[in-house]
């Protein structure tokens, strides 16, 4: 088997990985870091991201109202030390960003501009039109290039973490042009492998978004943290799932129902007003968002499509200057797909799987329990997400914590010395057998149709509105497609790109991934953010369930489910309100 | 949405069984709000497994799916089966070695955007203690259209002169390297210039133009490139005139 002897193995390059390499590089160059990826790195899925990256840029601005709206918007299950560090190093990454040629948005004296976001009381989101996923990952694509202590193995698919002596100490690889393995030995390992929405239905993500860091991990023994909680996206199009950004509202677009009535004044977010103002109406947090349209469904308000139902987003009131400077990516998509445009029509939009909260369970400094395995980006949960995501929060993830994530794994590596290759070497010969076992074995199970039961299931026990029979039956179901997926089959036997293969592995991982989704979901007795229940817990309930769940992986069985505790340092557990409520609440507690 | 069937005709290559390249029909029932790509997917999910391509983001942004779509260099994320009645013939991307069905090798295009330098080599050192880099959205602007490359390839597909000589630059690399030359914190053009005016630079180009036809993101290569054999015929006989050392 080829083996590769880096010192620091990255295992994702999207905006996290990469983040994390050029710390990685620039905190010793010494260090050798192999950088793997199973896509090109610009293919990443962080490309996707529309909205904007957060950074307090105001003078009326500050780290406290940043730390609030993001601690509130959790509902109060974030680490308050950890969004405490992140909010104070947003802005100086976003700097970074800039001084590595990332075309922010300007004001006309040439200083960065920023936008109103979703719950977020002051406007702090910079942005790069609607494109800012894709610039940012661009501008740190490019800048990597300049390190030539990164070696880049593109296109390198990661079929399993390996751990020696207590230690992560590197991975298994398939270079996916020729179906060879690859070891890659490291003293330290990063997972920034993304999220794991595909697992849902109808979902914001690429193809690519499986969850596949997760699963590795987990399936090593580190607990994945917060996993009941995925957010929906409110205004993405049916059937293919594809997002209009939030930045269409902060913009000032509206949400309105078949009557052509702005019903979120209806759900404890208004007064509706013709401006938009922060935290009011469509500029409420997502989970309450998606909420809404599912009771405007309930209320027979909502339109019913030839995909489905939806209510409208609409921009018309912004004129075609502004979508077209502002919101380029949204006109395109409207009008390729749905024939819309948006500067005449609005279009129709319904909730979306979107993003994971949950992921690798680590520290304030990314490091997991596993020693020598860190994780940052959506892959991980570092604790400044809680039950609920802010957008724009998790780009600015991506730099604050792959930069963490690249500092530590370095000095870990530098502190530990080369592991036992053979042993290595072992282990990794036993997984490629394992891996070609399931390549050759004539199974009767089809790929396509196990994802597509899966995908539904989560849909229908996971979704917006959880209850216990549904979300039980949904467990039972995965426990099923578990054992349906040994007798998977693999039409491709052949080494060059097999795709087919590469799936195969990958529905491995989101059916593990599922499952710890499923079964903390099943076990939260609460309503707490992007978990919300309609079977007789309908409310938050912090005196059992102000905690993280964290899902243990056993070999044969559902997870194991314990529970580990939230550091709240300054923001104690309060009434979460939007809109005039909202204010009568900031006022109240003195956090206006 | 009525449901119709296309026959798509896609490419299929494996090296391991086939002498080359040969085509191969499926019917496909679509909807008019079905890309091409959804097409791939539907054959590879219920016809045909061991169909490969690359694809990811859905929404003409990741640049994967660059495909010829009855012999034009399109996203199939972004061509839509409505716009072909009847037929449609898939095929790998025109002047890249094909590695498999619909999947080229994209190496030589990786090791020209390493070569660009692809970054801010800073005009005026700042640090980040500063703050930002003022910026007007004027000088934004000068460049802003060329960063905008999400590096599909659909350009060098186009080009004539790519598929003649692949050593030229080709059109998108050439365009990022005219958006890091525009851009106002930059100042390392004069070291990109003489990749520009050098053997394989913007003199290859015969100004066909179709690169920037083709272009999904309106990032018009071809104007990059134009800009730039102005620039380089004067820089080329301004080398002459000045001493040469290491720019700043
Ligand atoms: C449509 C959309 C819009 C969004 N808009 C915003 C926004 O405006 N603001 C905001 O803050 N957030 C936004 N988000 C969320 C944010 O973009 C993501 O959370 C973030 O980009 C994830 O980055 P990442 O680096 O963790 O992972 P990704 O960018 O997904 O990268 C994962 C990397 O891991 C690699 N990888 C995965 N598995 C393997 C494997 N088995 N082997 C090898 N490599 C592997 C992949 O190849 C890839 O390089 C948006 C998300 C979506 C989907
Ligand atoms: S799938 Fe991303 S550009 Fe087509």
């Amino acid at each position: 088997m080829e083996t590769y002897q880096a010192d620091i193995v990255i295992v994702g390059a999207g905006g996290a990985g990469l983040r994390a390499a050029i710390a990685a590089a620039q905190s010793d160059p010494q260090l050798n870091i192999a950088l793997i990826s199973k896509v090109y790195p610009m293919r990443s899925h962080t490309v996707a991201a529309e909205g904007g990256s957060a950074g307090v840029n105001q003078a009326h601005d500050s780290f406290d109202y940043h730390f609030n709206d993001t601690v509130s918007g959790g509902d109060w299950l974030c680490e308050q030390d950890v969004v405490d560090y992140f909010v104070r190093q947003c802005p100086e990454e976003m700097v970074q960003m800039e001084h590595w040629g990332c075309p922010w948005s300007r004001k006309a004296d040439g200083h960065i501009n920023v936008r109103a976001f979703g719950g977020m009381k002051i406007e702090r989101t910079w942005f790069a039109a609607d494109k800012t996923g894709f610039h940012m990952l661009h501008t740190l694509f490019q800048t990597s290039l300049q390190f030539p202590s990164i070696k880049r193995f593109d296109e390198y698919f990661c079929a399993d973490l390996l751990v020696d002596e207590g230690r992560a100490q590197g991975v298994l690889a398939i270079e996916i042009a020729s179906g060879e393995c690859t070891l890659i030995e490291a003293r330290s390992v990063i997972m920034a492998t993304g999220g794991a929405g595909r697992v849902f239905r109808e979902n914001t993500n690429g193809g690519i978004v499986t969850g596949d860091g997760m699963a590795l991990a987990y399936r090593h023994g580190v607990p994945l943290r917060d996993m009941e909680f995925v957010q929906y996206h409110p205004t993405c199009m049916p059937r293919t799932g594809l997002l209009f950004t939030e930045a269409c509202r902060g913009e000032g677009g509206f949400l309105i129902n078949k009557d052509g009535y702005r019903y979120l004044q209806d759900y404890g977010l208004g007064p509706a007003e013709a401006q938009p103002r922060n935290k009011f109406m469509e500029l409420g947090p997502r989970d309450r968002l998606s909420q809404a349209f599912w009771y405007e469904q309930q209320k027979g308000r909502t339109i019913d499509g030839p995909l489905g139902s939806v209510v409208h987003l609409d921009l018309r009131h912004l004129g075609a200057a502004v979508l077209r400077e502002r919101l380029p990516l949204i006109c395109e998509l409207a009008e390729d797909f749905l024939g819309v445009d948006p500067a005449r029509e609005p279009i129709p939009v319904r909730p979306a799987v979107h993003y994971t909260m949950g992921g690798i369970l680590v520290d304030g400094r990314c490091a997991s329990p596993l020693p020598g395995l860190y994780a940052a980006g959506e892959c991980s949960s570092v604790g400044i997400h809680g039950a609920n995501r802010l957008g724009s929060n998790s780009l600015a993830e991506l730099c604050v914590f792959g930069k963490v994530a690249g500092i530590e794994a370095a000095a870990f590596a530098r502190a530990t010395a080369r592991g036992n290759s053979a042993a290595l070497l072992a282990q990794a010969v036993a997984t490629e057998a394992k891996l070609r076992a399931m390549l050759n074995h004539d199974g009767s199970e089809r790929i396509a149709v196990l994802r597509r039961e899966m995908a539904e299931t989560m849909e229908q026990g996971c979704g917006i509105y959880r209850q216990h029979d549904t979300m039980q039956q949904c467990c039972d179901t995965l426990a099923q497609l578990k054992e349906r997926f040994k007798q998977v089959n693999i039409e491709d036997k052949s080494s060059v790109w097999n795709s087919d293969w590469m799936l195969a592995i990958e529905l491995g991982y989101q059916l593990e991934v599922a499952e710890a989704m499923a079964h903390s979901a099943l076990q939260r007795k609460e309503s707490r953010g992007a978990h919300q229940r309609l079977d007789g817990f309908e409310r938050r309930d912090d005196e059992n369930y102000l905690k993280h769940s964290l899902a243990l992986h056993r070999p044969d069985g559902a997870p194991r489910i314990e529970y580990g505790a939230v550091n709240i340092t300054k923001s104690q557990p309060a009434v979460r309100a939007y809109g005039a409520a909202g204010l009568a609440a900031e006022k109240e507690s003195g956090h206006d | 949405m009525t449901e119709q069937i296309i026959r798509m005709e896609v490419m299929r290559y494996r090296p391991e069984q086939d002498e080359a390249p040969w085509l191969q029909s499926f019917d496909v029932p679509y909807s008019d709000d079905m890309s091409v790509l959804q097409g791939l997917n539907y054959i590879k999910d219920e016809l045909d497994e061991s169909l490969s391509f690359r694809w990811s983001c859905r929404m003409a942004i990741c640049g994967s799916c660059g495909m010829m779509v009855d012999g034009v260099p399109k996203l199939a994320c972004k061509t839509f089966l409505r716009d072909y009645p009847g037929t449609v013939r898939v095929e790998a991307l025109h002047h890249f070695p094909i590695e498999r069905d619909l999947v080229v090798v994209l190496d030589d295009f990786m090791e020209k955007l390493e070569r660009i330098q692809p970054y801010i080599i800073p005009r005026q050192e700042q640090a980040l203690s500063e703050g930002e880099y003022l910026q007007t959205p004027t000088q934004l602007e000068r460049y802003a259209q060329f960063s905008s490359c999400i590096n599909c390839l659909l350009c060098y597909a186009a080009c004539p002169q790519y598929g003649l000589d692949s050593s030229f630059l080709g059109p998108g690399a050439i365009a990022l390297l005219h958006r890091y030359n525009m851009d106002s914190r930059d100042g390392a053009s004069e070291q990109r210039m003489e990749l520009v005016a050098a053997e394989e630079g913007v003199f290859h180009c015969t100004a066909v133009g179709y690169c920037s036809e083709v272009c999904p993101k309106h990032v018009d290569p071809a104007n990059a490139v134009n800009l730039n054999k102005t620039r380089a015929a004067g820089d080329y006989f301004l080398r002459f005139a000045k001493p040469k050392g290491r720019c700043q």
